[in-house]
């Protein structure tokens, strides 16, 4: 009766785990893999939409698609948007850091300047844990690689996504502190998980099963 | 040049004010139908006594001084000022009484989510009229009001403000413990919300149920498997819930109706009947509401009280996507017909 449920798949660090994940559950990823130029691909039982895993937020929460797939780090920053986060994936698996220059005393620094500048993609995050940490930090948003601004002195410490912590090793950064550990996660539209609450729970179940 | 008006406000221009002016009409035109006198109430009220009614009402709202040093509050929703007109105008009135409106109601809005900071809701209060009658009577008003509106797809959900809230104490849950779990289901996060379940330690059968309950959605069914989970209130919860299904039921509108046992709303008055309005064409709730018996007596007339409000720019919205709808299977059909009359035409 109605038109299939429209899914939100990240691109980028996430995509190939998210399209094992779709295998798994019988729905075929084969156009996604072959064409990489076409963003929208129709299916029977699901219509697959990619885009930045930071937009799906915005998506399912405007009812653009009814069910998206993210990091939970986006979802921090993003925090203010009603969705509805219906599973821990599992996948994707990072850690939320602060960071500091390796051999750098940051504790001192931090009492010597009463603030310190952390740099991040994140800077809601950044901006909450500190605060909820009851410390002060001046927080500065930057786009790319965000190694580079201690580097260079933007900022003493940055708060990042990290993996396997090697690009922080890599660019003399050091662990300080760990403020979350983020996987991907699937999330519903909210009006989509009362109206179509059947197919919906449907796939979860299946997702979970797999 | 170029004058600013303040983000989430705007301009409504003749073609949509006609389209707007039909739809509130309509809206009215029902309510009234019902019995409901349409009410008007000053924009801006005393913020004391706004907060009389909810504490969070008058904080989301916007505050100014008159020219004596007192606070002003723009109202953020409809059903507070009724409330105080209910006590200040209809101190002695033999209830019940139903009361409309459409009215603007302001809120602070985040930028860049389209959301309105300036808003118009149409709406009904049904005041002295205790559950289940009342909130049928309202719920009936509310579907009357969605098919005027043209949004055969609508649908109401419907849910209990006390529902979880009591099963956690029912089952011995502290309650700093409870906040954090109900501020995970507030937050509709169900990964955080079976973190916060899991830590409890009430086991895992009965973690797995909370979990699921939370989710739990669809026909008057789901009220049973509340009902197995706990004690006393929740007992309480569910035969509420049932009262309500039933009188649905024989208002006709049950197919309309969704139970949704994890329905949250962000309001502190609400006491139990909680709903929402959802459209397949818009993405947020369209309306919302439920029963406030314990408000009016904090405006000193203790009556039970219920009602809803549609966001009327929303329902337009979603009529316009009707009407787009309809257009199309219409020239759907015709197209087909006129196929099937060449089909015939030919030797």
């Amino acid at each position: 009766m109605s038109e299939p449920l429209r899914l939100a798949v990240p691109r980028g660090a996430l995509f190939a785990e998210t399209l094992d994940l779709l295998d798994a559950i019988g729905v075929d990823t084969a156009p996604l893999r072959s064409d990489s130029r076409s963003l929208l691909f129709e299916g029977s039982e699901l219509t697959l939409v990619t885009m930045r895993p930071s937009d799906v937020p915005t998506y399912v929460e405007a009812g653009a698609v009814d069910l998206g797939i993210t990091g939970k780090d986006v979802l921090m920053e993003q925090e203010e948007r009603v969705v509805y986060e219906l599973l821990d994936l599992g996948y994707g698996y990072c850690r939320m850091v602060v960071a500091t220059r390796s051999g750098n005393d940051a504790d001192e620094l931090e009492r010597r300047l009463g603030a310190i500048r952390i740099a991040s993609k994140y800077p809601r995050v950044a901006s909450r844990y500190f605060e909820q940490s009851g410390r002060q930090a001046e927080v500065i948003e930057v786009k790319g690689s965000v190694e580079l601004a201690p580097l260079t002195g933007l900022a003493e410490g940055i708060v990042d996504l990290t993996a396997s912590g090697r690009t922080l090793r890599e660019n003399s950064l050091e662990i300080r502190e760990v403020i979350a550990d983020c996987t991907a996660r699937l999330v519903a539209n909210r009006v989509a998980h009362k109206l179509r609450q059947s197919e919906i729970d449907e796939l979860v179940e299946r997702i979970d099963a797999r | 040049m170029h004058h600013l008006i303040p983000p989430g406000t705007r301009d409504i221009l003749p073609d949509e004010m006609r389209e707007l002016r039909r739809l509130s009409s309509a809206l009215l035109g029902t309510f009234d139908r019902f019995g409901y006198g349409e009410v008007w109430t000053p924009t801006m009220e005393y913020e004391d006594v706004l907060v009389q009614g909810d504490e969070r009402a008058a904080g989301a709202s916007y505050r100014l001084f008159d020219e004596n040093g007192q606070v002003l509050a723009l109202r953020s929703d409809m059903t507070i000022p009724i409330a105080r007109v209910v006590a200040n105008r209809y101190a002695d009135a033999e209830p019940p009484l139903r009361l409309c409106y459409l009215s603007h109601a302001y809120r602070a809005v985040r930028p860049q989510r389209g959301q309105q900071r300036e808003f118009l809701q149409a709406g009904v209060e049904l005041i002295g009229s205790d559950a289940p009658e009342g909130t049928g009577e309202v719920l009936e008003v509310l579907c009357a009001a969605l098919d005027a509106a043209g949004l055969p797809r609508a649908r109401v959900g419907l849910g209990d403000a006390g529902l979880f809230r009591n099963l956690l104490e029912d089952i011995g849950v502290e309650p700093e413990a409870r906040a954090r779990v109900l501020a995970a289901l507030e937050r509709h996060d169900f990964v955080a919300l079976e973190g916060e379940v899991g830590s409890l330690g009430i086991g895992d059968r009965m973690g797995d149920a909370l979990v699921r309950l939370a989710q739990l959605r669809g026909g008057s069914d789901v009220i049973e498997q509340a009902a197995e989970l706990g004690g006393e209130d929740v007992a309480r919860a569910a035969s509420r819930l049932r009262d309500t299904a039933t009188e649905i039921e024989r208002r006709g509108i049950a197919d309309r109706v969704i139970f949704d046992l994890g329905l949250v709303r962000d309001l502190g008055y609400y006491s139990g009947a909680i709903f929402e309005v959802y459209d397949p064409a818009v993405g947020h709730v369209i309306g919302g509401g439920g029963r406030y018996d314990d408000l009016l007596e904090r405006f000193g007339r203790a009556l039970p009280a219920c009602g809803f409000a549609l966001y009327v720019e929303r329902v337009h919205v979603a009529q316009a996507e009707e009407e787009r709808r309809a257009g199309e299977s219409q020239a759907g059909s015709a197209g087909s017909a006129a196929g099937d009359a060449a089909t015939k035409g030919a030797p």
